[in-house]
């Protein structure tokens, strides 16, 4: 999975690419992590809008970022989730703690 | 309701490796396809048969590697049928880990996997033993990309 990872104004923004499933998820938790733990920023963006499958892994690795950045005191915005993403990640209860957005239909 | 005449069957048996989660799901969709289904109900395939599988990764074999067997089978009616089974730990209470957020499997594990099995597909069946192995049964009609 290649992944753009960058820090601007106290804000950690992920741009996700390509699939995203247990075996993608493990490596990616960790750099993510890891730039959490350096820039410990106010907004971390995870920006679904270039995966092209996903499945209930990538919304453990949300849950996840979510309770590391409560911890101190960050928010959490997904953005660019297809309708199916969106769907996950309410399942999850997720939408009444991070700010979830979808992209566009026919995007 | 009797099951439609069984036209085609494939079987597939991987180690219990991560990486191949990606070729379970592409393998059985690439099956599907016969049926000429949507690009939603190949989504949805796709995603169900991941699940699946990294369930008997992860919860079957746990520490261990062992196989993992997919079936899957199209019916002459248009339903699509596939089957993992692992031979791993078995699942002690089935009913508690289908309930949505139940999870064995730690701080990153959603506890979604048979929520989203259970909804992109028309019937998920899960049978286990404890010491022996889990199979689970899941199945879709697909109306193609007419209806899809």
């Amino acid at each position: 999975m290649a992944t753009e990872l960058y820090t601007a104004n106290n804000a950690v923004t992920v741009r996700l690419e390509g699939e995203l499933d247990h075996h993608a998820a493990g490596p990616l938790r960790d750099r993510i992590d890891e730039a959490i733990m350096k820039a410990r920023p106010d907004v971390l963006t995870l920006d679904f809008g270039n995966v092209s499958f996903m499945d209930s892994s990538a919304v453990g690795l949300v849950m996840g970022r979510f309770k590391l950045l409560s911890a101190m005191k960050g928010k959490l915005e997904v953005v660019g989730l297809s309708p199916t993403a969106y769907r996950m990640m309410e399942l999850s209860g997720l939408k009444t703690l991070a700010k979830l957005e979808m992209k566009p239909r026919g995007n | 309701m009797p099951k439609a005449m069984l036209i085609n069957e494939m079987k597939l048996e991987l180690e219990s490796r991560s990486i191949n989660e990606s070729f379970a799901r592409a393998t059985v969709a690439a099956f599907c396809s016969q049926l000429d289904p949507s690009l939603e109900e190949l989504s949805d395939i796709k995603t169900a048969v991941s699940e699946a599988v990294t369930n008997a990764i992860v919860h079957g074999y746990a520490e261990k590697t062992g196989k993992v067997y997919i079936t899957a089978r199209i019916y002459a009616d248009g339903m699509f049928e596939v089957a993992v089974k692992d031979k791993g730990c078995g699942i002690p209470d089935i009913a508690k880990a289908r309930e949505p957020l139940f999870t064995t499997g730690g701080a990153d594990r959603a506890g979604l996997g048979f929520a989203v099995m259970e909804s992109f597909t028309d019937k998920l069946n899960v049978r286990s033993a404890v010491g022996k192995g889990t199979t689970v049964t899941m199945r879709k009609k697909i109306t193609g990309k007419s209806g899809g």
